[in-house]
């Protein structure tokens, strides 16, 4: 699998729904460059879900646009891939089938499409699960099938929603190593919304926050950290004291009665 | 009898090879149960000397009359004739059905909207439209491939619909972002996830459209086992009829068990929904 990232330019972006009088957010813009892992933090509400669904081509901006490497987005494709809070497998077909569903929708062939999704499945590590119903599977084994589905596209740009909110500790802290390491190796972008700062600190490069009504992009952070990284390492711990820091600043400054609900990260 | 339904389970107490049998032991039991009922009421009729001319219903004179017909091809001819309006009559109710089904289940409006007429039309019972299929249809064959279809669409329509509402909607967000087409969407996706409510339907529909089948035989045709049993009572070979009355009821059986094997190959669920 050889996949190159893509440049993300996300110009002016607005977008208000008729039944609400603010704006969910309003003319964010933000820059990410070919390979970099991004992570947007905030609330519960401060619109980050909204905005990666609109770089997902899912939902539709009402102002401003998202380019991928020059090309706006107008819909979803292949090429940038959401995926989500849960699973969403098919349970009637195997893990090797769910895997390889996209490349079915493309129509590749039967040997090249086996390649493919044996590579996929070996990167998640469930060779021994390939031909399991995916309903026998634990939650963190189905979200590595969801995981492997979205890589086996090869996509230019890999799109998080909260993925790992749902699993137990043990298995999110695996499976977010996990997803850097691959991104990584392949080259790939990603785009990860999370309200988890240890999540932020552990699979992004760069993390920024979103807070406010209507949200705005209040503060950016590199996370220069060395690879592997662990939550245990003295410098990852630092930093994750200064973006929660950060973090909680944003959201005192907009809403300061409830700003110790938002530091749990949960 | 839980345990013979989760046969996995019980491994170490039956075999899987001695659960067969004993259903199969069961299902025996059962029939002989029938046959012995029927066995005792045949004698009550042919030693009363007030009932004794309808002695031929009993169970005896009834096997008797079997390998006559068979080789007559009395039942061989009737079966293909009704079978034939029954295959027809539930295809009609399947195309035009399940696609009905899915625009139900997935489009609101059309849900809206068309719930009313549906239950209206679905309410008046096949044998009522019986006139109006015979000024309508040509041929006797169309009238009775109508009243089948117009019975049976309804089971397969809803069920499908049942069906696509109970789907994640999720599965089709997923498979837009993985860059699914409409065809592929409805092929890949939705026929496979509702397969088994569609095959529910479509057993509920052969068991209407067998009972409709026969009384709509009884007129006009002069073939089919409606037919035929109509044409046994006017002869008054009543162990023919009952022949027939049996026919009907295993290939009733037949069919029917074949649905529940198709459903269960197409059944996903866990937790035993077949």
């Amino acid at each position: 699998m050889a996949i190159r990232g893509t440049e993300i330019k996300i110009e002016g972006l607005s977008q208000r729904y008729p039944s609400r009088k603010v704006p969910t957010f309003n003319r964010v813009d933000l820059v990410s460059p070919p390979g970099e892992a991004l992570a947007i933090i905030g609330r519960s509400g401060c619109g980050k879900s909204t905005l990666l669904h609109i770089l997902a081509g899912i939902t539709k901006g009402t102002e401003g646009r998202v380019l991928l490497n020059g090309t706006a987005v107008n819909g979803p494709s292949p090429r940038w891939v959401m995926m989500f809070q849960a699973p969403h497998l098919y349970p009637w077909m195997t893990v090797t089938q769910n895997v390889g569903v996209g490349l079915t929708f493309a129509r590749w062939g039967k040997k090249e499409t086996e390649e493919r999704v044996n590579d996929a499945i070996r990167l998640v590590e469930l060779q021994d699960f390939a031909q399991a119903n995916v309903q026998d599977l634990s939650g963190g084994q189905q979200q590595r099938v969801a995981l492997a589905r979205s890589l086996v596209m090869e996509p230019e740009l890999l799109l998080l929603d909260e993925p790992f909110s749902a699993l137990d500790a043990f298995t999110r802290a695996a499976l977010q190593k996990d997803v850097r390491a691959i991104s990584k190796r392949l080259g790939f972008n990603i785009v990860i919304v999370t309200h988890d700062i240890d999540e932020a600190v552990i699979v992004a490069d760069r993390a920024v926050i979103m807070a406010g009504s209507p949200g705005d992009i209040v503060h950016e952070m590199d996370v220069d950290l060395p690879d592997p990284r662990d939550r245990t390492d003295p410098q990852v711990q630092q930093l994750r004291a200064r973006l929660m820091a950060t973090f909680q600043e944003a959201a005192n400054y907009k809403k300061p009665e409830v700003a110790l609900a938002g530091a749990g990260g949960r | 009898m839980s345990f013979a339904s989760t046969p996995a389970r019980q491994g170490g107490f039956l075999s899987l090879g001695q659960i067969a049998l004993q259903r199969l032991a069961w299902a025996l039991g059962g029939v002989a149960v029938l046959a012995a009922l029927w066995l005792v009421a045949g004698h009550m009729i042919s030693s009363n000397p007030k009932t004794a001319s309808y002695s031929t219903f009993g169970l005896i004179p009834t096997l008797e009359a079997f390998p006559h017909m068979w080789e007559e091809g009395k039942i061989q001819a009737a079966s293909v004739a009704s079978g034939y309006r029954l295959g027809m009559g539930l295809l009609i109710a399947i195309l035009i059905g399940v696609p009905l089904g899915v625009l139900v289940g997935r489009i609101k409006w059309f849900a809206a909207y068309s719930n009313s007429p549906f239950q209206f039309i679905r309410m008046v019972s096949p044998l009522a439209w019986m006139p109006i299929a015979v000024l309508v249809f040509s041929t006797w064959n169309g009238s009775i491939i109508f009243l089948i279809a117009i019975a049976s669409v309804w089971p397969v329509l809803f069920a499908t619909a049942a069906g696509l509402a109970k789907v994640d909607p999720a599965w089709f967000k997923v498979a837009r972002n993985l860059g699914a087409s409409p065809v592929q969407m409805l092929t890949k996706i939705i026929m496979p996830a509702i397969a088994f409510d569609v095959f529910s339907g479509i057993r509920l529909a052969l068991g209407v459209a067998w009972i409709v089948l026969v009384p709509a035989e009884y007129l006009g045709v002069t073939s089919g086992l409606g037919y035929a049993i109509e044409d046994a009572r006017e002869t008054l070979s009543y162990n023919h009829l009952t022949a027939l009355v049996v026919t009907i009821g295993v290939i009733g059986y037949v069919l029917d068990t074949t649905l529940v094997m198709l459903i269960k190959r197409f059944s996903w669920h866990r937790g035993g929904a077949a």
